[in-house]
C-alpha cells in the first residue's frame, strides 16, 4: 500500500501535549532509561565479583563528574517511574479514573518524585545517617 | 451481523478469558505483579545506596556477601530485569511496525535481559561464597 503524505494528526510537532500526556510518555522514557540503569548496577556489581582492582576502575569511570551526573538522571528517572507507577497501578485497580483527582495525581507525582530526590542525595552526600 | 455469528460462540471463551490478543492477561498481570514486588525491592536498594559507604571493594563486597543483601540483590536484579524487558517489549510493539525488525529487537531484548540478569545473579553469589 502505497502511504500518502500528508500530516497525521494530532500533529505531534505543533500540538500542545497536557501534562498528564506528558507524564505518561515520560513513564516510557523512564522506564526504558532504568533498564540502563539496571544494566550499570549490574555491571558494577560484577566488577566486585572479578576483584578488586576491577571494581577499583568501574568505580573511577562512575564518580568520574559525568558519572555523577548520570547517577543524578538515574535517581530522578528512578523516583519519577516509581511514584507514577504507584499512580499507574492506583489506576489499574480502578481509583482515581476521573479528570479532578488524575491532575491532583500529576502534581503528587512530580512533587513526591523531586522531594524524594533531594532527599536520598541530602542523604548519600551529607552522611546524614 | 454480530447476532448470526452469536450462534457459534460457546461459553468456552469467558472459561479460558483469553480475549482478542489470544494471550490472555498475563503479560499484563506480570507487569503489574512485578511493579509491586520492586517497590520494597527498590527502596532498600537506594536506602543501601545512598547511607552505605560503598567506596571500597573490601566494603562493596562485604556488603553483598551477606546473605541477606545478597538474596535482596538477586531478587532486585531478577524482578527488574524481568519488568523492564516486559516494558521494552510494550514500547517495541507500539513504536516498530515492521514485522521482521519487531520480532528481531524482541529477540535481542530477550536475550539480553536474560544475559545480564544472570551475569548479575552468578556475580552476587561469587561475592557471597567467596566471603565465606
Amino acid at each position: 500500500m502505497k502511504i500518502p503524505h500528508r500530516p497525521l494528526s494530532p500533529h505531534l510537532q505543533v500540538y500542545n501535549l497536557p501534562l498528564t500526556a506528558l507524564l505518561s510518555i515520560s513513564h516510557r522514557i523512564t522506564g526504558v532509561s532504568l533498564t540502563l540503569g539496571v544494566t550499570l548496577l549490574t555491571l558494577w556489581v560484577f566488577s566486585a565479583a572479578l576483584g578488586e582492582e576491577e571494581y577499583n576502575l568501574f568505580s573511577l569511570v562512575l564518580n568520574f563528574w559525568l558519572g555523577k551526573l548520570v547517577l543524578f538522571g538515574f535517581s530522578v528517572a528512578l523516583f519519577y517511574h516509581l511514584c507514577n507507577g504507584i499512580r499507574h497501578l492506583f489506576w489499574d485497580i480502578g481509583m482515581n479514573f476521573d479528570l479532578r483527582k488524575t491532575m491532583l495525581a500529576d502534581f503528587a507525582v512530580l512533587f513526591s518524585s523531586i522531594i524524594l530526590t533531594t532527599l536520598v542525595w541530602l542523604v548519600a552526600l551529607m552522611d546524614l545517617i | 451481523m454480530v447476532d448470526s455469528f452469536s450462534q457459534f460462540r460457546s461459553p468456552l471463551r469467558h472459561a479460558k478469558g483469553m480475549g482478542s490478543a489470544k494471550e490472555g492477561t498475563h503479560h499484563w498481570l506480570a507487569q503489574r505483579i512485578t511493579a509491586l514486588a520492586l517497590l520494597p525491592l527498590t527502596s532498600w536498594l537506594v536506602f543501601s545506596l545512598a547511607t552505605l559507604s560503598l567506596e571500597g571493594h573490601l566494603e562493596f563486597v562485604t556488603w553483598l556477601g551477606h546473605p541477606i543483601s545478597g538474596t535482596l540483590m538477586i531478587l532486585f536484579l531478577s524482578v527488574a530485569f524481568h519488568h523492564g524487558q516486559l516494558g521494552i517489549q510494550v514500547v517495541i510493539e507500539d513504536y516498530i511496525s515492521n514485522i521482521k525488525i519487531r520480532r528481531s529487537l524482541l529477540i535481542v531484548t530477550k536475550f539480553m535481559s536474560y544475559l545480564l540478569a544472570t551475569l548479575g545473579v552468578v556475580s552476587v553469589l561469587r561475592i557471597i561464597f567467596e566471603s565465606l
